[in-house]
């Protein structure tokens, strides 16, 4: 059964799991939420141990043939653009090897015509002699074409679906592939088909009441875990941050919310792998690195060439899919437009030394390519 | 009376190497490389197990993944262990590559699957020790508590076997205590428990059942002072293991008076003389 069926039919029909995760993401008192936060460390420590995985996002491409009301990457958004080539993604790639990082997620909008699935794979290629670990985050696509990144040397997948309510989807993507809210909800099983041996999932927080993405969440990663039995599971939370295009969340969620969240998945999954982004504040990334999250970006970069100003020499606009040149001055200093603002800037050595000092051995690598075999 | 003694315990013999130390320890999950070099040495540890996906293999001593540095290869042998590996074709090539890269040509072959529980692929890991025990590798492999998959990897030719008491990390001790006792009972190489080991008393039960060795990691790496409890558990697999081989007194459900109506007897047959 895919999943589809199994969220149409939630709001009427929830597993037991999902009903005790519900009364976890409940409203709690202040001691209570301490002692779901004190099991949740424990669980974290039994399964991950004293440890925190680091890993860099690389921006390939902001091009995107979708609009988001939320992205700053949307089509219509008069952004600078550009795809880095083979040799500047390398070039931005050795910038994060020396900074020790030996996990990456290849990161891209949804554009066909500029990322192909063979682009990806030839990056992945590239990439494979400096990083045991590299993902992708990217639109989403057929099994077959996972197949040939896999085999490149790829290990994960990442997929967020956004928001899990079918109405606020739709009024979401207003244009563009994008708006296939079932290909993007069956994304993860194609690729464990296709030989990820890591999916990553989520939610962007600030769609809809958090709570239901959350229940919708959990139900979701309940199916995976009995179907993709292979794989390490991991899943993400991110809240949405300012963007091109000025769009506002319109739910919000506190601290204290996404902290009981984490500490709700945690309890309810004790193998799962939760990732924090750098659009989290440092004070409250640290902390929550104690409570249960397994897996951190450190001083990432969210435009294209952004950590060594590669491509800067094919910056332009996209309109209806025609390159435009760009209207600012030869010479004049720019750089592609981010997909959102960072709220942790602090470098990765000052975020390992930072973790070092709370207790937590940063792990630049646990994988090798061996495993992939490559 | 003439007390049957040794004056030491036993030592323990894997493949060819003799180690008077009964604990293997492996080396995930600790807060720090430092730490976790001064709990080994401190366990008193002979055989330190490291995860290949870990460790920096390729030769270039990468100062991000360094954690072979921080293990002395003068004080301890280093066990190369395949975590991660989902197939039989995944451990060899990782065997292949720790072989080719200089390490002891020793491997604790661990395949599971599934990353939840971490519970061993009986299938891959028969068909990966044959492979490797063929191509001269000294085989440790981890499995469940199955007295004829034990059985099947010693017919291969590995040098020990070693089922699980609990699942990885779970510290639930030995919950597969009636399996493991026969595969105790029918071994023909050391019997190392490893996996759920979450206390010193665990350990020492193991020992006490006639394990020749045990495998412990998270219980040392997570502990509030790993080095204090590296010490708790050489203590009490040292505890188990005298205890095994004074012979335990049998279990009785009822009293037993300590001086029996019939001392009496030996008493007169020592006259007798």
């Amino acid at each position: 059964m895919s999943f589809i069926e199994t969220l149409d039919n939630l709001a009427l029909k929830k597993s037991e799991l999902v009903q005790r995760f519900e009364h976890l993401i409940a409203p709690k008192l202040d001691q209570e939420l301490e002692a779901m936060a004190q099991f949740s460390r424990s669980l974290t420590l039994q399964n991950f141990g004293r440890t925190m995985r680091l890993f860099a996002p690389l921006y390939l491409s902001n091009e995107c043939i979708n609009n988001c009301r939320y992205c700053g990457f949307s089509r219509d958004n008069p952004i600078l653009r550009v795809t880095l080539d083979i040799d500047e993604v390398v070039a931005e790639a050795q910038h994060l090897a020396r900074q020790g990082f030996r996990q990456i997620l290849l990161v891209a909008g949804e554009h066909p015509k500029f990322v192909s699935c063979d682009y990806l794979a030839e990056c992945v290629r590239a990439l494979t002699r400096d990083f045991s670990s590299i993902s992708i985050e990217v639109g989403p696509m057929e099994t077959e074409d996972y197949v040939s990144i896999v085999e490149a040397g790829a290990e994960g997948l990442v997929v967020y679906q956004e928001t899990y309510n079918r109405g606020v989807y739709v009024e979401m993507h207003t244009a563009g592939p994008k708006r296939d809210f079932n290909f993007r909800l069956d994304c993860a099983e194609r690729g464990y088909a296709a030989g990820f041996r890591r999916l990553g999932v989520g939610a962007l927080i600030g769609l809809t009441r958090w709570q239901d993405e959350a229940i919708a969440l959990a139900a979701h990663l309940e199916h995976l875990f009995k179907r993709c039995w292979q794989t390490q599971i991991t899943v993400s939370l991110p809240r949405l941050r300012p963007a091109a295009g000025g769009f506002r969340p319109l739910f919000s969620m506190t601290d204290r919310e996404l902290a009981q969240l984490v500490c709700a998945l945690r309890i309810t999954f004790p193998q799962l792998g939760i990732v924090l982004s750098t659009r989290e504040r440092a004070p409250l990334r640290d902390s929550l690195a104690l409570i249960g999250v397994t897996m951190m970006s450190a001083g990432s970069h969210t435009e294209p060439g952004g950590y060594t100003r590669q491509g800067r020499e094919h910056l332009h606009r996209t309109v209806r899919g025609r390159i435009v040149a760009p209207e600012y001055q030869d010479g004049e200093d720019q750089l592609a437009t981010g997909q959102f603002e960072i709220s942790d800037e602090r470098s990765p050595a000052e975020i390992a030394a930072v973790l070092r000092r709370r207790g937590l051995e940063p792990v630049w690598k646990d994988w090798d390519q061996a495993l992939c075999g490559a | 009376m003439v007390l049957k003694m040794a004056d030491k315990p036993s030592k323990l013999k894997i493949a060819d190497r003799e180690f008077t130390s009964r604990l293997i320890v492996g080396t995930g999950k600790f807060a720090s490389n430092e730490l976790m070099r001064d709990a080994l040495i401190a366990s008193g540890t002979e055989l330190v197990t490291v995860a290949l996906r870990r460790a920096d293999v390729s030769g270039k001593h990468d100062p991000f993944a360094n954690i072979l540095d921080f293990i002395d290869p003068k004080r301890f042998l280093l066990l190369p262990n395949t975590s991660g590996a989902r197939t039989a074709e995944e451990a060899v090539r990782l065997a292949r590559l720790a072989a080719s890269a200089g390490l002891p040509k020793w491997i604790k072959l661990e395949i599971h699957p599934d990353p939840r529980y971490l519970l061993p692929d009986p299938v891959e890991t028969l068909a990966a020790a044959e492979i490797l025990v063929k191509e001269g590798f000294t085989v440790l492999p981890y499995i469940n508590a199955d007295p004829v998959l034990a059985k099947r990897l010693q017919d291969i030719g590995t040098a020990t076997v070693m089922p699980l008491g609990s699942p990885i990390g779970s510290n639930r001790g030995i919950e597969t205590r009636p399996q493991i006792e026969i595969i105790i009972e029918q071994a023909t190489v050391p019997v190392v428990v490893d996996a759920g080991l979450g206390a010193p008393s665990q350990a020492a039960e193991a020992m006490e059942m006639g394990a020749d060795a045990v495998l412990v990691n998270t219980a040392i790496a997570i502990a509030s002072d790993p080095v204090r409890m590296a010490k708790a558990f050489k203590k009490a697999i040292e505890a188990g293991r005298e205890a095994r081989e004074i012979g335990l007194a049998e279990k009785s459900a009822s009293a037993a008076a300590t001086s029996p109506l019939t001392g009496f007897l030996a008493q007169n047959a020592g006259r007798s003389d």
